[in-house]
């Protein structure tokens, strides 16, 4: 607790002294996001990690707040296209983790050409090359156990050993309807073994739950044994708060998940949103993704826990974002024929 | 219409009226504003809601959406789980409430009162918040009532599983019960028991003259009761939300709020709420006959002997049922959310090192929290003002017949109570995302629709409490020559003033715990508690979850206890027939 605490402390000294040299760079930029006094960040960081960010942010910048609306990938998108439809401008900056939505995004021209600051040494797969949408963080899908309700020998070790019977009645599942970590894990184990995959899964009647971030609840409480997918950022905060749990990487490769964020094209807060997404590509914010929230970031100089497999050391299942936003209907569908909601 | 200069001061004389003032139609302008907020309230949105429904994507006629409705296996499917929930969730609920409220009014049932007060409690708890505290009771695995069960007999199975139809029929039933609770209640009140003296000296047994006597004359009420229970079980979104959605089925409002998901199918959300629609008014317009049918002589009359029938050896059996079933309502739920909210893992068990106050600050300091509670408030405040003030004025234009069609005025009044929330919702965002009106993401769309959806609450509290304000004290007024505007401030008002702070309280309740209308009208900026609940919940939040309902609780509690002080009465009994929302 200590030990973070002084994490925290440093990354807000860290974060001050970056802001301060960048405000006194572009005191005219700080002083228009100022004026706008706020950002509005639509976002599907689990809550407490999002908070997190958005007060390092307030502390760099005192007079901007962040308005944090937490939820679900496919929510956010729901949101957004709704509001617009009602030509309500709300959101400044939009970060799911479904890159589809992104596709869908800016064919629609709805968000700004922005390229943060020192995204450059970014790898390829965190940028877009049109200069619309970067990735904040990546995660990769997980199976979890709960160690209290399964001993370590008997643990599944790939995907494929959901399916077996023994697990019937005791897995947990997170859903693509709502997160987008669980539409891009979905497709990725579509490409691997097809719907088939997902017809016998169901055949084990997982608890449904909506957030990517549940099925890490639910198995630290033991309400079930094992998640069958979830991102393994939030399997590593429960594990390290002491709860029960234990993160298996399956060896079939595990579904990389990278979150991109971008700014409105309509953002009623323009300037804010640049600072804020300026922000939290730099360095401390996105070593602090990686130091107290256990998420994978795209900067290459930000080092990782050492109980953590690093990303290199993965093998890592990607799917196209062009692909996961055209069949992103069919995905929904035919997880909710198989699950029943 | 005002009051003359100086007329307070100067005593009563008899003054003729202007001739123009006998010429103007004083009715006019109550029906004008009534029209008016019908039309924007309830009119105009479900225009839109059949409009849509029969619209064909190329703007045509279509009867398209209502085939695929009937069609598709998953809406049937969803349809038939409404069907079966409601129907046994109204059976369990009647089975509880009925003798329960013949317990606590007819017998010498110990401590009857204070059970009275906590079937009020289990009825002023947001049915969400139940849910979600018998998820952590009654999980299958977690559930603390499982890990008990194990604990003792060293079984493997779960003894309950909450999530089940069972277990949402159940949870369901202990927060609809008070419905049936009520209804019967106040009728047995109603009932002298000089028949069922009658028959006990023609030497019918106790049993026999409850089952023979008694029961037949409380029918109407049980029955009417039954149907309430069945419409709110119709109508609720969060118990399926948080119960059916994990076990893998639907019921007509989940479906309802997932066709809103992007690619959003307004058409098919539209075509789904309207049978909703229509089998809650079939439903109510049962309930009208059979109460409309009271035909018994002795129900309703005054100054009734009613004696108390003793138990017997039956006290302690009978009081240990009415507290295992508030046990589930209230004692359980309240217990495991106090303990979720100190707790940093509610299935661990409760040590120092388990105890935090983290939950209470991270809930707190949460911005989306801070602006719902602030929402929430603002919300339920002009809700209740508007709504006390909007359901006096026409409790006592239609008790007084003051104008034309009063009776129209009145039905169009308690009408909205077919509505079920979400259908409200569906068909207020439909109405109002478009010109002329553009309300969507105002929380002016959201004071519509809980203005909509308590103003029948309101009406027939506000009716009860102008039908017991004697015309006679207002004539004697008229007689000794006071206008209508001077009889109604000085004489009507005053002793109105409880009784339309008590509708006040009423409101602000329905209005904080609502849920099912908000999850499809929320915007971020327009957020209320119980949706940034819902939010939570997704997310699996339960720390903060038993904060935020533990803080509603609260404040519907100070709500309560306000409102039994200033009536000076139970109040559950002014409660009408209307209560559904």
């Amino acid at each position: 607790m200590t030990r973070r605490r002084v994490v925290v402390a440093l990354v807000l000294l860290l974060a001050g002294l970056v802001a301060n040299r960048l405000a006194l760079a572009q005191d005219a930029r700080v002083d228009a996001a100022k004026k706008e006094g706020k950002v509005v960040w639509y976002t599907s960081l689990a809550l407490t990690s999002a908070e997190k960010v958005a007060k390092l942010f307030e502390a760099a910048y005192p007079g901007i707040k962040v308005e944090v609306h937490r939820t679900g990938s496919q929510r956010i998108l729901q949101r957004v296209m709704q509001e617009l439809q009602a030509n309500i401008k709300n959101v400044d900056v939009i970060h799911t983790s479904d890159a589809g939505h992104y596709v869908l995004l800016k064919d629609k021209k709805l968000l700004m050409k922005y390229t943060p600051a020192g995204v450059e040494r970014f790898p390829a797969s965190f940028k877009d090359k049109d200069g619309y949408h970067y990735g904040l963080r990546a995660t990769v899908n997980v199976i979890a156990y709960n160690t209290k309700s399964v001993p370590p020998g008997e643990a599944p070790k790939t995907w494929k050993d959901l399916l077996d019977p023994r697990w019937k009645g005791k897995l947990v599942t997170a859903h693509p309807g709502y997160s987008g970590v669980i539409s891009t894990h979905v497709l990725a184990l579509v490409h691997l073994y097809g719907w088939d995959y997902f017809k016998q899964l169901a055949q084990n009647r997982p608890m449904l739950v909506q957030s990517a971030v549940d099925p890490s609840s639910v198995v630290a409480s033991g309400e079930r044994a094992v998640a069958a997918n979830g991102g393994d950022y939030t399997f590593y905060q429960v594990k390290k708060k002491g709860n029960p749990v234990e993160i298996i990487f399956p060896k079939e490769g595990v579904p990389l998940v990278v979150s991109p964020t971008a700014i409105a094209a309509f953002a009623p807060h323009p300037n804010a949103a640049k600072l804020f997404t300026d922000f939290i590509f730099s360095r401390p914010v996105q070593q602090a993704l990686a130091d107290s929230e256990g998420l994978y970031t795209g900067h290459p100089d930000v080092t990782y826990p050492a109980d953590q497999p690093k990303l290199s050391e993965l093998k890592l299942l990607q799917v196209d974002a062009e692909e996961l936003e055209k069949r992103s209907e069919e995905i929904k569908t035919r997880f909710v024929e198989f699950f029943g909601a | 219409m005002s009051r003359e200069p100086g007329a307070a001061s100067t005593p009563i004389v008899l003054r003729p009226r202007p001739a123009w003032w006998e010429r103007v139609d004083r009715s006019a302008p109550v029906w004008v504003l009534a029209a008016a907020a019908l039309v924007l309230l309830i009119l105009l949105p479900l225009a839109w809601l059949v409009y849509m429904s029969v619209q064909s994507e190329r703007g045509g006629f279509t009867l398209a959406q209502y085939a695929r409705v009937f069609a598709d296996p998953r809406l049937q499917k969803a349809l038939w789980n409404t069907v079966v929930l409601a129907f046994w969730s109204g059976i369990v609920a009647v089975a509880i409430g009925a003798p329960m409220a013949w317990l606590t009014a007819r017998t010498d049932l110990p401590w009857s009162r204070a059970i009275r007060s906590l079937v009020l409690a289990s009825f002023v708890t947001p049915p969400f918040l139940g849910a979600f505290a018998w998820v952590m009771l009654a999980g299958p695995n977690a559930g603390y009532l499982n890990k008990l069960y194990r604990g003792l007999t060293g079984a493997e199975e779960p003894l309950l599983n909450i999530f089940t139809m069972t277990g949402l029929i159940f949870v369901v039933a202990i927060y609809t019960f008070p419905y049936v609770y009520i209804m019967i209640a106040n009728t047995l009140g109603l009932i002298a028991s000089d028949l069922e003296e009658a028959a006990a000296i023609l030497g019918a047994h106790r049993l026999q003259v409850a089952l023979t006597v008694t029961l037949p004359m409380v029918l109407p009420a049980i029955l009417s009761g039954f149907i309430l229970a069945v419409l709110q079980a119709l109508a609720l979104f969060g118990s399926p939300a948080i119960l059916a959605l994990p076990a893998g089925f639907h019921t007509i409002t989940t479906q309802v709020w997932a066709l809103f998901q992007y690619p959003p199918k307004v058409e098919m959300a539209a075509a789904c709420s309207v049978p909703l629609l229509l089998s809650t008014a079939l439903l109510l317009l049962a309930q009208k006959k059979l109460l409309g049918r009271r035909g018994y002589a002795s129900v309703g009359g005054k100054g009734a002997q009613r004696r108390v029938i003793p138990l017997g050896a039956w006290r302690y059996p009978a009081l240990a049922g009415c507290l295992a079933v508030l046990a589930c309502a209230v004692f359980l739920p309240y217990g495991i959310l106090a303990r979720a909210a100190f707790s940093r893992a509610w299935a661990e068990p409760l040590t120092w090192d388990n105890f935090t106050l983290a939950n209470w600050s991270f809930t707190f300091l949460h911005s989306a929290t801070q602006s719902a509670i602030v929402n929430t408030l603002e919300l339920g405040v002009l809700t209740a003002c508007v709504g006390a003030g909007l359901a006096a004025l026409l409790a006592y234009v239609t008790t007084r017949k003051l104008v034309v069609g009063h009776q129209v005025l009145a039905f169009l009044t308690l009408a909205p109570v077919v509505i079920p929330g979400i259908v409200l919702a569906v068909a207020l965002f439909i109405a109002y995302t478009r010109p002329p009106f553009l309300l969507y993401g105002t929380l002016w769309i959201l004071f519509i629709a809980y203005l909509t959806k308590e103003m029948p609450v309101g009406y027939s509290q506000s009716d009860a409490t102008f039908r017991g304000i004697h015309p006679e004290l207002e004539e004697a007024g008229r007689i000794l020559g006071a206008g209508r505007l001077r009889v109604l401030g000085e004489i009507t008002a005053p002793l109105a003033r409880s009784g339309i702070i008590a509708t006040w309280c009423f409101i602000f309740i329905g209005v904080i715990r609502e849920l099912s209308a908000s999850i499809i009208l929320f915007t971020p900026n327009t957020k209320v508690m119980s949706v940034v609940i819902f939010d939570l919940k997704e997310e699996g939040q339960f720390g903060a979850i038993a904060v935020l309902g533990l803080f509603m609780l609260l404040m519907t509690f100070v709500v309560v206890a306000l409102m039994q002080s200033l009536l000076g009465r139970d109040v559950m009994g002014a409660r009408s027939s209307s209560a559904a929302g």
